[in-house]
């Protein structure tokens, strides 16, 4: 049985302080080259690796992560 | 399978918590505050207490805790949230009576009132933001800074000689027949988050039994104080703050 997850970053409201990607065990998730309207570098999904542990969203002080995950 | 067809909602398992209003919370990127925020609004979302949960601000940076949470809340003066909520608990028996304060109110200028709060065991929850530093008007040395910290008060590190020791705030108020349930937790990995919301979770249900007051603190980071990255906070948290702040249950009454 394994897991595949799939993240939704509220690009706007992240401040880009990288506790998500310190916590993420797949390496996930990375700083989005660009930035948003606040001028941070907001956290984006990379790669397939993700398995929806929600441990980036747990972490995240301001709750712009959503996590989805299907049993493949 | 594409990314997209993950994303339906069905297969949701983790979203924002419904009582977390829309506002953009105002601390700085990184800071503990805002997990903490979360963690009581999926408590009290998951307890179903909303309409029976009244909340303490503090004054330092969770000032505006009331404008994240959508339950009631009132606002106290500087360090006088356990007096305020002896109050609304007194007033409200069948209430859920909770205050939400940092290091500077609760540690410096509130110890009065919350040696006092524990000493008469109140049925409340204390929640205590320990990062060690005055947040909000520019990182001066609180009563928890660490021995040798640099603040902008003490910009060689503290001496003990000349700024004394650090406060040691939940193993002082252990020892007080007043209180139910005292732990020190963190919010710097998920599995610290998930004991953090547990003991939170613990903590508001002994508020209502009527056994005394239960006490959570939170050892934090405060990157902008501190002078760092979030992430090499986390780490400096880990390496320094732990040594003299513990992780763990200080004290359960029930168990």
């Amino acid at each position: 049985m394994a897991f595949k997850g799939a993240i939704d970053v509220d690009i706007q409201n992240c401040k880009g302080c990288s506790v998500c990607i310190e916590n993420c065990p797949t390496q996930s998730i990375r700083l989005s080259g660009s930035v948003n309207h606040k001028g941070y570098h907001y956290a984006e999904m990379t790669g397939d690796a993700c398995i929806g542990c929600s441990s980036c969203a747990m972490v995240c002080p301001d709750s712009v992560i959503t996590v989805y995950k299907i049993r493949i | 399978m594409t990314i997209e067809d993950i994303k339906k909602p069905e297969n949701l398992v983790y979203r924002k918590p419904s009582l977390l209003t829309d506002n953009v919370m105002h601390y700085c990127p990184g800071c503990s505050h805002g997990t903490v925020h979360k963690i009581i609004a999926e408590v009290i979302e998951e307890m179903g207490i909303q309409e029976d949960t009244i909340g303490i601000c503090p004054v330092g940076c969770s000032v505006f805790a009331y404008n994240y949470i959508d339950i009631d809340w009132q606002e106290a003066a500087h360090g006088r949230a356990p007096a305020l909520a002896t109050a609304t608990k007194r007033l409200n028996p069948d209430k859920y009576v909770f205050t939400y304060q940092g290091d500077g109110d609760l540690a410096s200028i509130g110890t009065a009132e919350i040696i006092h709060a524990c000493s008469r065991g109140e049925n409340i929850a204390v929640i205590f933001i320990n990062n060690g530093i005055y947040g909000m008007t520019g990182g001066q040395m609180a009563p928890t800074t660490l021995i040798g910290m640099k603040t902008a008060t003490t910009p060689y590190g503290r001496d003990p000689k000349l700024n004394g020791f650090p406060l040691v705030i939940a193993d002082m108020i252990a020892q007080l027949d007043g209180t139910a349930y005292i732990t020190r937790q963190s919010v710097h990995t998920a599995a610290a988050v998930r004991k953090t919301r547990n003991a939170i979770r613990k903590a508001f249900e002994y508020s209502s039994k009527g056994i005394g007051l239960s006490f959570v603190e939170v050892v934090s980071t405060c990157n902008s104080g501190w002078k760092m990255t979030p992430v090499q906070a986390n780490k400096w948290m880990t390496e320094n703050m732990f040594a003299k702040y513990p992780v763990g249950d200080i004290k359960d009454i029930l168990k």
